[in-house]
């Protein structure tokens, strides 16, 4: 088992869940792509399907439609999935805190591994974030 | 005894697996260098395969049992290709009568197993993906047999692999001749559909269809696929060799033409953008399928 988490760490393939976000941390998270920061090179992947995935990458303060929609996205994932805050609206709701629609966060509904806050997080803060949940798994093991 | 290690380790199972895995990193190496990135590194591959072992494995409800049985029906067909092809550049004069045909038909195999496992899935995404791949297999199937017949005209009707390999060692490789030619560029561009590859990762655009057959397989199912696509990166290259440059057989030579067809893979793939479905059977059937009939009738002739 070891050796398979070891592998794990080496190669995580990212499913990215926008639910709700402005599409500011998903230009970012795209960003992590490019030449300048290359994830590939630590074996990262952007994966089409959630089947594939090994991290969900979430992005967006959830509104009341995407709970129960949330919850069927994480049961689909195939385990040992890691769930990854990725902003500061996944991580603590920001300024849609009082809003009407946006019901609970998302630690209350999915159990979050690690949190990148920022408005939007820069790509290296995506990468450290990443980077402390692979150590996570590291410590798991 | 021998046959059994020939077909699970030597020219078999093991060896071809690991040649491929590390000739689809070669792949993604080469693709990122093109884009000016860095790249993963050489074990990246092995990486994904190992952790796709250990990940659950997950079967959609109301899928039919051929959704698991699929991915295996496609490695070993593929595995025993490899074992046919190594042993007919090892032992050319081993080789059993007609191998070329089992060949052809072993190599069909794969995307139907790609079609099996996604009609099986009851996703929409995939039997759109597998519609696609069976209009893909359809196109690239008529040209890549009339390459082939072409190259057994030319090597006096053999359609053993062992004398087609006998006949370029007396004369010379099928490429130097003009029929030839036209026939390797034609089965390149037919390998390329094949391996599903640059403008004809049609059936599994990742952007549109999300993975398109592949998108409900997790776990182990998803990692034999990977494989199969592995061995395919092996298969074609070494078959390519057989049919066409098969004049000098010494190891370093066809490590080099493995290379050298492998970049002209990789080349072409990051070069050109994806095309549409109806785009490809036109090029497969228009632009691919008359030069592979004037390359029959160049061969009859003797050019």
């Amino acid at each position: 088992m070891n050796f398979k988490l070891k592998a794990l760490t080496k190669s995580l393939w990212v499913f990215h869940v926008s639910n709700g976000s402005c599409n500011n941390c998903d230009i970012e998270i795209l960003d992590c792509i490019t030449p300048r920061f290359d994830i590939e090179r630590f074996g990262m992947q952007l994966v089409g399907s959630v089947r594939h995935a090994d991290v969900l990458l979430i992005a967006g303060a959830m509104n009341r439609k995407a709970v129960p929609r949330m919850k069927k996205i994480y049961q689909q994932a195939p385990k040992p999935c890691l769930v990854v805050a990725c902003g500061i609206c996944a991580c603590s709701q920001h300024m849609f805190r009082d809003s009407y629609n946006v019901t609970e966060p998302l630690d209350k509904i999915l159990p979050v591994d690690v949190y990148i806050p920022g408005c939007p997080p820069k790509p290296e803060a995506i990468i450290a974030g990443i980077v402390k949940a692979i150590k996570k798994v590291r410590k798991a093991k | 005894m021998k046959l059994l290690f020939n077909f699970l380790i030597f020219p078999g199972i093991l060896f071809s697996a690991v040649v491929g895995l590390l000739a689809s990193w070669v792949d993604r190496k080469v693709t990122a260098r093109l884009q000016w990135r860095v790249g993963p590194p050489w074990y990246q591959n092995f990486a994904d395969i190992v952790k796709l072992w250990g990940k659950e494995t997950i079967v959609p409800e109301g899928a039919k049992w051929t959704f698991l049985l699929a991915p295996y029906l496609g490695f070993l067909s593929l595995a025993l290709v490899a074992t046919i092809l190594g042993r007919a550049l090892i032992w050319p004069q081993e080789s059993f009568g007609a191998d070329i045909i089992v060949v052809l038909y072993l190599l069909t195999i794969p995307a139907v197993s790609l079609i099996i496992g996604a009609a099986s899935s009851r996703n929409p995404l995939a039997s759109v993906g597998a519609s696609r791949e069976m209009k893909l297999v359809l196109s690239y199937e008529l040209p890549f047999i009339l390459s082939i017949i072409a190259v057994v005209i030319k090597s006096g009707g053999a359609i053993r692999l062992g004398e087609i390999l006998n006949y370029q060692a007396v004369f010379n490789s099928n490429i130097a001749s003009l029929s030839g030619a036209l026939a390797f560029i034609v089965a390149i561009f037919c390998a390329l559909g094949r391996l599903g590859l640059g403008p004809f990762e049609i059936s599994e655009a990742e952007q549109e269809i999300m993975g398109g057959v592949l998108i409900e397989y997790s776990g182990i199912g998803l990692a034999i696929f990977k494989l199969n696509k592995a061995l395919l990166f092996y298969v074609m290259p070494v078959f390519l060799t057989v049919l066409f440059l098969g004049k000098d057989l010494s190891p370093i030579s066809i490590v080099l033409k493995f290379v050298m067809i492998l970049v002209i893979f990789i080349l072409v793939k990051n070069t050109n953008p994806r095309l549409r479905i109806d785009q490809a059977m036109k090029f497969f059937w228009i632009y691919m399928t008359i030069p592979a009939i004037l390359a029959v009738a160049l061969a009859i002739f003797g050019l």
